[in-house]
């Protein structure tokens, strides 16, 4: 049954509307019609109209946008009760929004302003980056509004909490770099050096990139999503407002517990991986044991830990303040936690690439 | 005579290019309960946050227990502000800490109390609010309400001279609401603190409030000043009748 009947009297269209208008799609053949007939007003009638639903008032809206735009006199009868009342609301905006909304600004204000967010944002986190490292620094001197029990806290997050995770992995990379060396080694009768790749290149480097990403994923992500919380709660702001710097209250306590627990970690990753190098040489190399630690102990070399361990420092420091950064810059919408943590996640590990490559090229000029 | 505690000059406040409220001038007297009143929108709780140094005003300034507060140093500000409390909607109780603690905090961080002190302490502030008993249960083991007494005895801890409230009432029930007022008016009557409070809840502002603001959100200024009962009997212009009658004129 059609819910919309025409009728053209003269310069009058009447629109009657009956039945159910329920979950209707919106009329598409007027404007056509007005064009033709060239008529002056429209004439709704809901004299016989059952049940409705918000459809009605779209169709209606829709009737009195075209009678807008067209110059039309439009006039509604025996309407139910209600929706001459909601019509009326629909068309009302808030009173003082009404000339707030801005015009979209032109490509080059845009890209200009998208300029100036990205230097504030750098200018921002630069800023971050030395005050925290000055607290850190600072710490070791003088007497920080630090809770022990919340270094503790963040020791276990950082340190025994995160070790089977840290192991597992540098095993399974220890065993992969092994696998993937073996078979080059193995063309020119070398894998016995099998020892050698995997003892320099878990010390030098592999050890502290594997710990830093398992880091900025479970840590960083950990710091961002708690402060995040906590600034979602208004606790930074009470921090603020009782006059404790957050830098020393939040940062602080996380920095230190992740650059002591990071050159740790480090070393036991990578024994993990030799151990997983040694695992791979032994069973499918058929490497004897103690020719493997033979190669590999004539292999390690103090300047290769230490490389690892410097590496594992930096990357302690990039995950803590990339944590805490984004935590403390996170807003107060429900989403903004989430984005947060992402943010730490992903510029920690870009950071820490970053920062390799600075180290390497340095190591590399130094001859070290 | 009574001082100011508060003296704002030409204030202007928002985000930006937004601009929520201009050229604000109020004074806020030693032990007056202060009301911060308006609609949606209109900038009390940035006002709010201007005053307890969270946000940068646009423009203008004020003083807070006599000092410019724009113009001293972050040392200074830090001092003024182990002077105020605040308040907020939630509470903003520390979920790592009990409520001891939560309360502790600043005391630890701000006194050279003995550890027995402080936990005398703790225990009178939790009184005060009547959470006696409640020292170690974590916030998320207790009501809304209970979170905002907890929250007001925190900010009672270093006996301020002033404690701010953002919008104390939102989230509870009439009769909770009601005895977090009967409160407010105990601490400003026995502790004589100045209070603050930021809100919109008509029956809080009639039963506490001994002078007022109203912000009005489409001109972006106070439009009026006084006791609100006294501006309910003589509303200055239309939009105020209309919020004080709840649009009832």
């Amino acid at each position: 049954m059609e819910m919309l009947s025409y009728k053209l009297t003269q310069n009058t269209l009447d629109i009657v509307l009956s039945g159910n208008y329920v979950l209707q799609n919106l009329p598409d053949s007027l404007p056509e019609m007005f064009l033709q007939n060239k008529i002056s007003e429209i004439h709704i009638d809901g004299a016989f109209l059952k049940t409705w639903d918000s459809s009605l008032l779209v169709a209606l809206t829709y009737f009195k946008e075209i009678a807008k735009k067209q110059n039309l006199h439009i006039t509604f009868a025996n309407l139910p009760t209600g929706v001459q009342k909601l019509l009326e609301l629909s068309e009302a905006s808030a009173p003082h929004l009404r000339h707030s909304i801005a015009p979209r600004a032109d490509f080059l204000t845009r890209f200009g302003d998208f300029g100036v967010d990205i230097f504030r944002r750098i200018i921002k986190g630069t800023r971050f980056t030395f005050d925290n490292l000055k607290t850190f620094f600072c710490s070791f001197f003088k007497t920080m509004s630090t809770r022990r029990v919340d270094f503790l806290f963040a020791l276990d997050t950082c340190g025994p909490s995160a070790l089977p995770i840290v192991l597992l992995i540098s095993f399974m990379v220890g065993l992969i770099l092994a696998f993937v060396g073996a078979v080059q080694l193995q063309t020119f009768g070398a894998q016995v050096y099998v020892a050698s790749l995997v003892t320099i290149g878990m010390t030098r480097i592999m050890g502290a990139i594997m710990v830093g990403i398992i880091m900025a994923g479970r840590t960083g992500a950990s710091f961002a999503a708690t402060i995040g919380t906590m600034q979602v709660n208004e606790e930074i702001d009470a921090l603020r407002t009782m006059g404790i710097p957050v830098n020393q209250f939040l940062v602080l306590p996380r920095l230190k517990a992740l650059v002591l627990t990071m050159p740790i970690l480090t070393m036991l990753a990578d024994f993990a991986g030799i151990f997983g190098g040694a695992f791979v040489a032994v069973l499918a190399l058929d490497i004897p044991l103690s020719e493997f630690i033979r190669y590999a102990v004539n292999a390690w070399k103090l300047k290769h830990f230490f490389v690892g361990i410097f590496h594992a420092l930096v990357f302690g420091f990039i995950i803590a303040l990339s944590g805490c950064y984004f935590g403390i810059e996170c807003s107060r919408s429900a989403d903004s936690v989430g984005k947060s943590t992402t943010n730490a996640v992903v510029y920690g590990i870009v950071w820490m690439i970053v920062a390799t490559g600075l180290i390497t090229l340095v190591l590399q000029r130094l001859g070290i | 005579m009574m001082t100011n505690v508060i003296k704002a000059k030409n204030l202007s406040v928002g985000y930006g290019t937004n601009v929520l409220l201009k050229n604000a001038d109020f004074e806020v007297k030693s032990g007056d309960i202060f009301i911060i009143m308006g609609g949606s929108g209109c900038g009390k709780s940035t006002l709010l946050k201007v005053l307890t140094g969270l946000v940068e005003p646009l423009d203008g300034s004020f003083d807070l227990l006599g000092a410019d507060f724009l113009q001293i140093n972050e040392s200074e500000r830090q001092e003024l502000c182990r002077k105020t409390g605040i308040l907020y909607q939630g509470g903003a109780l520390f979920s790592s800490m009990t409520l001891a603690e939560n309360i502790a905090m600043p005391l630890t961080q701000y006194s050279s109390y003995s550890q027995k002190t402080i936990d005398e302490l703790v225990g009178l502030k939790l009184a005060l609010v009547g959470l006696r008993g409640y020292e170690n249960y974590y916030p998320s083991e207790i009501s809304g309400g209970m979170k905002k007494r907890a929250g007001l005895a925190r900010a009672l801890a270093l006996d301020p001279q002033i404690v701010y409230f953002d919008e104390p009432s939102a989230g509870l029930d009439p009769v909770s609401s009601a005895r977090l007022d009967e409160l407010m008016l105990e601490i400003n009557e026995n502790l004589k603190t100045t209070l603050v409070v930021v809100t919109h809840e008509l029956q809080s502002i009639f039963a506490i409030g001994t002078n007022s603001i109203y912000l009005d959100a489409s001109t972006k200024t106070i439009t009026a000043k006084g006791n609100p009962k006294e501006l309910l009997t003589n509303p200055p212009n239309e939009r105020v009748a209309e919020f004080l009658t709840r649009g009832k004129k």
